[in-house]
């Protein structure tokens, strides 16, 4: 191996794409070395499944437990969830705007809101609306809501007075006002508030259906778990992981998408 | 700021109209509340009447009960941001510091980050059994993210300046972390912890309202099983009460210690 050919690789490997294979590759072999602990008795199997038990359980569950479904209900659930974030939490923050009293009034209680932790009222909301689908809804778009309030204000207070003076010159009345001038200039913030408020959504409907053990996904590592299947429990988790983090993959990419409008 | 109308936010006539908005908000939803309960048009005591409320939130704060559950909770999210508090930030601090590791596994801690924490419980409880140690992992697993993701951003953020300076030094590892790292990172450390500690305290009551028989989560799951309304909307509100407050102590130390710097 020559100096050069020496100097590519150490190149190489300091690179991104280089970063990015060690860390595949230190996961698979991470992976490995727990088959083999397994394999030799030092990890107790009764506790972690071998993880190819774990990945030939993902077709099975798949198969038997009706994944695809499942993955249905808690994507309605999460699209009713963000309909009632884009309707109530916009119209809430353009009413803070609007009315700066309000503003000065409430914004920090909306923030205090955002703080709390929402989720732990589901037995009240089971109370309210029963072990349902409107329970998991409800508890979506409550846990969701504070940032999409504040980010619509922050975005439809943050627009350029150049804006607003072109809409007044052309004698817009208040309404076309907001919604030709300052709503399209509060859409990448208002994004903003509405994909953090569905990532709090997503989160608090997929545990709420684990804790009721009712509806999609959630319910699934439940059922699952209290079976005691084991490889399908974890790999019940393993899908959840996946559904989520192409979630966030797809809300960053609209996210990217829109930018270049403002 | 443009179309925001109503009153000139900082005037005398400001303030009060904000604490008279805010009265009058607490004023109409406490009359709401007892209205909606005396008119019977929901189910009885699916609405208790404030009075009912109030005194199961003087019976509760009375019980010696509550306190022991009260002891038993904070333990849990005490020792469950100690460990999630230190391994996070000795993770964010090595992620931080090395742009290649950062490379190779910083986006798993963003993958998972993001993730319903409350689904991994039944490996906890596998891993960790039904007592405390399930419910100190929940909290553990919650926390560990936040804080780890603002610590390597936080690293990130560190004047190169000061690096130079405690090389130059010759300082060791552990001098560079005590005398450069931490001190320059004290803000998302804080930022961090706040994070933290929201989620250990939901992840661990969550866990506590799943399988439990002491802690805060078993009050309230109990309550709502004995349909005992008014103790659990009492223990809600001291749930939230504690859970804001807390939040809101450690910002106040942060803004302090921000001014202190300044």
């Amino acid at each position: 191996m020559t100096a050069a050919t020496r100097s590519r690789g150490s190149t190489w490997m300091r690179s991104r794409a280089g970063a990015r294979v060690v860390g595949v590759v230190s996961t698979i072999a991470v992976v490995a070395l727990v088959e083999l602990l397994i394999a030799a008795g030092a990890i107790n199997a009764f506790v972690v499944p071998k993880p190819t038990q774990i990945l030939l359980a993902i077709p099975r569950i798949v198969a038997e437990e009706n994944v695809l479904h499942r993955f249905w209900q808690t994507a309605q659930e999460v699209i009713w969830a963000s309909l009632l974030l884009a309707v109530f939490g916009i119209a809430l923050g353009a009413l803070l705007f609007r009315f700066l009293g309000l503003r000065l009034a409430f914004e920090a209680w909306v923030g205090a809101l955002a703080a709390a932790p929402i989720v732990l009222m589901y037995p009240l909301f089971l109370v309210i609306f029963g072990r349902s689908t409107t329970t998991i809804v409800m508890i979506g778009f409550a846990a969701g809501l504070a940032p999409v309030i504040l980010k619509t204000v922050d975005g439809l207070s943050g627009t350029r007075k150049v804006l607003i003076d072109v809409g007044r010159s052309f004698k817009l009345s208040r309404s076309q006002q907001f919604w030709k001038v300052l709503l399209p200039a509060a859409l990448p913030a208002v994004f903003v508030g509405l994909k953090l408020g569905l990532i709090f959504a997503m989160i608090n409907i997929v545990g709420v259906e684990f804790l009721i053990n009712f509806g999609g996904l959630g319910q699934l590592i439940n059922e699952l778990a209290e079976r005691y299947d084991l490889p399908g429990t974890y790999g019940a988790i393993l899908f959840v992981i996946l559904a989520s983090v192409l979630f966030f993959a797809a809300l960053e990419r609209i996210e990217r998408w829109l930018r270049p409008v403002a | 700021m443009a179309a925001s109308r109503g009153v000139m936010p900082g005037s005398v006539s400001a303030s009060r109209r904000v604490w008279v908005l805010r009265v009058a908000f607490v004023l109409i939803a406490l009359v709401a509340w007892e209205a909606l309960s005396r008119s019977g048009l929901l189910f009885k005591d699916v609405v208790p009447s404030l009075g009912a409320i109030w005194s199961a939130l003087a019976k509760v704060l009375s019980t010696r009960d509550f306190y022991a559950n009260l002891g038993v909770t904070a333990h849990e999210i005490g020792i469950a941001v100690i460990i999630g508090g230190v391994t996070g930030l000795a993770a964010g601090i090595v992620l931080g510091a090395n742009r290649f590791l950062s490379q190779a596994f910083e986006s798993l801690l963003l993958y998972l980050g993001p993730t319903p924490k409350i689904i991994f419980f039944p490996v906890m409880i596998m891993w960790f059994g039904v007592g405390t140690g399930s419910k100190i992992a929940m909290g553990v697993v919650s926390c560990f993210f936040p804080i780890a993701i603002s610590a390597a951003a936080g690293m990130r953020q560190i004047d190169t300046v000061l690096i130079r300076v405690g090389r130059s030094f010759r300082a060791s590892t552990w001098q560079m972390v005590k005398s450069i790292y931490l001190p320059a990172m004290r803000e998302p450390i804080v930022t961090g912890l706040r994070l933290g500690l929201g989620v250990a305290i939901i992840g661990t009551l969550l866990a506590e309202t799943k399988l439990s028989n002491r802690g805060l989560g078993y009050l309230v799951i109990q309550s709502y099983a004995l349909f005992d309304m008014p103790k659990m909307y009492a223990l809600l509100i001291v749930l939230f009460v504690l859970s804001i407050g807390v939040n809101a102590l450690i910002g106040r130390f942060s803004h302090a210690q921000r001014v202190a710097v300044r």
